[in-house]
């Protein structure tokens, strides 16, 4: 089943053409990965689904509804959430606190109800809280819940972020380059990570550069050079296809 | 002397409330404003003109009068919400200006330069507030409820996605938040409780005129909140209390009048800079 399909999606800033014609298509609870050399595209293509960029032309459909051109934060709403390739988590919020923020709270946000409706709201909190504690036993980092996200290792951040796009209990997770700067260890979380998440119902479209990640977890694959797609397909015939090889090795 | 310090308390009371209501959307929201004298000049003229032209019970001006300066709080905030940093300043500052050039110019409604004289006291019912110890305690009412208030929303949801907004507004729009509605009606209560101050002020000088809601001023309530701390709770207070005070007891130094006025003034700009020189995040402030 199509979750979220995009059509000859395009992107130009001023003369430059960064995303041309894209068409793709991401199944529900599969893994897609999305990989091309430096520049091609990737995370431009990552900012037109998330509504962070206004497309040139072209649409994007999630459950058969068109999102393009809606705010980042109703399309997070309708279920796509995402993480950055800088880390961008809140450093001076607690890790509980980083994804209690990505949750629900109608009541807490209301000023009436904070001022005039204390209970409603304090259930509302105990209970964020514990949804916020299972989320985080997800991701492992429930022992570091009270620290402040800055004191955090550079890979625990990535699990932090990870952890509050959780939070905003979406069905589609965009993951931008999830492993880059990732010692051995945390790269095998991380794709143990991943394929949980698919376990647990979530489909993941993820931004990679470290192939060895990408052909071992990916169930379909989209190559970008240049704005445009050059090749989609299964890992194996990915692997071996000669304009992948041509466009990684001739960027160079 | 017991006038001369409920004066002081009246004082260190207004100034209280436009301190904590700056920090809630400078010191907690991250949402640069040097225009809060605007709001603080607004609230006293709208309140003024409430209760002389229209003579309404002085909560129903309160409520007015604060609405017409937390609306202001949209005007400003709407149009900038894609504002950082300096140009927001400078944004801010243009409309500390343009307030004062209309007050002081809307010759038919505000009087221009020559002010608005003969603001009439407050009483509730039968009990005029016409003592300066009763309007102290008004004054402290007023202040507990801007705190208690503040306080509450910094602590519940809403608060924690205003400080989340502080540190990155992007990354709170990639968690489905409304960035945009969280900015607006933090601007609009931080707006409502200086116009609050604004009206305290008007019924207790009984006379406002456009030059004490200058541009200056709106620094002056930045000043105390920098000094006391931004973003915590007891920052702004401090930074009130201390920079009313310090002025306001030199008076006791001997010094003939004309002098005591510039040393005033110099003694601010001290506070700040020494502050600024030894501890970056003021008296209270984190880290």
């Amino acid at each position: 089943m199509i979750l979220l399909e995009a059509r000859r999606l395009s992107k130009h800033f001023g003369g430059i053409q960064a995303v041309r014609d894209f068409s793709f298509q991401i199944r529900k609870e599969v893994i897609t990965a999305l990989i091309g050399p430096n520049g091609a595209g990737k995370t431009t293509v990552f900012n037109l689904i998330t509504g962070h960029l206004l497309t040139s032309a072209g649409e994007v459909v999630f459950n058969r509804r068109r999102i393009d051109g809606l705010p980042p934060h109703l399309i997070v709403q309708s279920g796509i959430a995402r993480t950055f390739q800088l880390v961008r988590i809140f450093p001076k919020l607690t890790v509980l606190d980083n994804v209690v923020v990505g949750l629900r709270a109608p009541k807490g946000e209301n000023l009436w109800n904070a001022l005039f409706k204390p209970r409603g709201m304090k259930d509302e909190t105990a209970h964020n809280r514990e949804k916020a504690f299972h989320i985080l036993e997800q991701v492992g980092l429930v022992d570091y819940k009270d620290q402040y996200a800055q004191n955090l290792g550079f890979g625990q951040q990535k699990l932090v972020e990870i952890a509050r796009a959780l939070a905003t209990e979406p069905e589609l997770l965009l993951l931008d380059e999830p492993t880059a700067g990732l010692s051995q260890d945390m790269t095998l979380l991380m794709r143990n990570l991943i394929r949980d998440l698919k376990e647990g119902g979530k489909t993941v479209l993820f931004i990679e550069h470290d192939m060895r990640v990408v052909m071992d977890i990916s169930d379909w694959i989209y190559v970008l050079n240049y704005g445009e797609k050059i090749a989609e397909g299964k890992p194996e015939e990915i692997k071996r296809d000669p304009r992948v090889i041509q466009a990684y090795l001739g960027s160079e | 002397m017991v006038n001369f310090l409920l004066h002081i308390i009246i004082m260190m009371g207004i100034y209280t409330i436009l301190s904590v209501s700056l920090n809630f959307m400078l010191g907690y929201g991250g949402i640069i404003s040097i225009c809060h004298g605007a709001f603080f000049g607004i609230g006293a003229y709208a309140g003024a003109l409430i209760s002389m032209k229209l003579g309404l019970p002085f909560i129903i001006e309160v409520v007015f009068a604060g609405g017409i300066a937390g609306l202001c709080g949209v005007m400003i905030a709407g149009p900038t919400l894609r504002l950082e940093e300096d140009y927001m300043s400078l944004a801010t500052y243009a409309f500390g200006v343009i307030v004062f050039t209309i007050l002081n110019n809307w010759h038919s409604l505000t009087r221009g330069p020559l002010g608005l004289p003969g603001i009439p006291k407050i009483h509730f019912f039968s009990f005029r507030v016409d003592q300066l110890w009763s309007y102290a305690g008004l004054v402290i009412i007023f202040v507990f409820l801007t705190i208690i208030f503040t306080t509450a929303w910094i602590r519940s949801p809403f608060g924690k996605v205003l400080m989340a907004i502080r540190e990155d507004q992007v990354a709170v729009s990639a968690i489905g938040k409304n960035v945009a509605f969280f900015k607006i009606i933090a601007t609009v209560v931080s707006a409502f409780f200086a116009g609050i101050a604004g009206i305290l002020l008007a019924h207790y000088l009984t006379f406002i005129d456009p030059s004490t809601f200058v541009i200056h001023e709106s620094f002056v309530i930045l000043g105390m909140v920098v000094f006391g701390g931004m973003g915590t709770i007891l920052g702004p207070i401090a930074g009130a209390v201390i920079m009313v005070f310090v002025p306001e007891a030199l008076r006791f130094v001997g010094l003939p009048g004309f002098y005591a006025a510039h040393l005033r003034q110099l003694m601010f700009s001290v506070l700040i800079i020494v502050m600024l020189l030894k501890r970056t995040q003021g008296l209270f402030g984190k880290e």
